[in-house]
């Protein structure tokens, strides 16, 4: 492929990205929102962090099968309390990738 | 917050914010360069998909796909799907940048990622965060992703996987942020339907569509169970 080609790959991904990203921002940063709209967006959160972790804790990636008992669910499970306990990201994300980290060794 | 522009104090509260998202794209950036390297791009053009496109997934599923030998038209479309999740996130955003310029959010929404979403939300809602704090956090990540892909190119196979249990980075983080949202028993209940509608559409139906799908219904179930909790009293 030429720097062309690219470029005009890269440019049609560049938009259709950069478009779902900026156009809710710009239009809902400057309108009075409903009630009920605010009510659902305060969940979206909780709700796309856990639909994006589901299938890294919960299923084979590579065969997009479901599995119990991934390295990635029993670290998971200390991590968590981790979490809970200290509230501290910084924390919590270097007690995550020891715990992989030596869970890999053994496991 | 006030918004008297201390620079150097933004720069040190964005970077104690954002080191996690950038530890975690090291070796997903690296390993991004790595494979992009290896099924024909050069580094330049890995260099210029990360500024143009700073996007993890849809990066990957481009260069899976310019593998196979797919046509541009379905390599942006298929981006666009994958993409449509930041619709969610720019909304919820939105929330915490009221009445900001358009000049401003038109370069906010450039480095909206799920990662940078999740940490500029969380610090916001717990209040003593600022647009310019949360604009370092975007910026630092995207500069990150931009050297992890680059070196990835350049010189990525000589670099060892996994050491140190860095690939479990975000996924560590996640879990901490998921448990910074956990505030009240709808929010807890809503996360438990987000994870078995997910994994259930996840195994059901093939590409991404598992994330604005179950993102939506069980923010969606949650919002229903809420006003019938607050009729039923």
């Amino acid at each position: 492929m030429t720097f062309a080609d690219y470029l005009f790959l890269f440019g049609g991904m560049g938009l259709v990205t950069y478009l779902p990203r900026a156009l809710p921002l710009l239009y809902l940063a400057h309108r009075k929102m409903p009630q009920w709209l605010i009510d659902w967006l305060d969940l979206i959160p909780v709700a796309i962090l856990s639909a994006l972790l589901a299938p890294t804790l919960l299923a084979d990636t590579t065969a997009r099968a479901f599995q119990l008992g991934k390295l990635e669910l029993l670290v998971g499970i200390p991590t968590l309390l981790f979490a809970l306990k200290t509230r501290s990201l910084g924390g919590t994300v270097l007690v995550g990738m020891l715990l992989y980290w030596l869970g890999g060794m053994v496991y | 917050m006030s918004e008297t522009p201390d620079n150097k104090e933004i720069l040190r509260q964005g970077a104690v914010a954002a080191w996690p998202i950038c530890l975690g794209y090291l070796p997903i950036g690296l390993a991004f360069g790595v494979l992009a390297e290896k099924a024909g791009l050069p580094w330049w053009a890995v260099a210029m998909m990360s500024v143009m496109v700073f996007a993890g997934s849809a990066q990957f599923i481009c260069v899976a796909m310019l593998a196979a030998g797919a046509s541009t038209a379905a390599i942006v479309l298929t981006t666009f799907v994958v993409n449509l999740r930041h619709v969610l996130m720019s909304s919820a955003l939105a929330v915490y940048l009221r009445g900001v310029s358009r000049r401003f959010l038109a370069l906010y929404s450039y480095g909206v990622t799920d990662e940078s979403f999740a940490v500029n939300l969380t610090r916001f809602r717990d209040g003593g965060w600022d647009r310019w704090r949360a604009l370092t956090v975007n910026h630092l990540a995207n500069a990150t992703w931009f050297m992890a892909t680059v070196c990835g190119a350049l010189i990525g196979q000589f670099v060892p996987q996994g050491a140190l249990g860095i690939d479990y980075a975000l996924t560590g983080m996640f879990i901490c942020l998921l448990v910074f949202q956990l505030q009240s028993r709808i929010h807890i209940l809503t996360g438990l339907l987000a994870v078995a509608i997910s994994i259930s559409w996840y195994l059901l139906i093939p590409g991404d569509s598992y994330i604005v799908g179950a993102s939506m219904s069980a923010a969606t179930l949650g919002y229903l169970l809420k006003q019938r909790y607050r009729r039923g009293r």
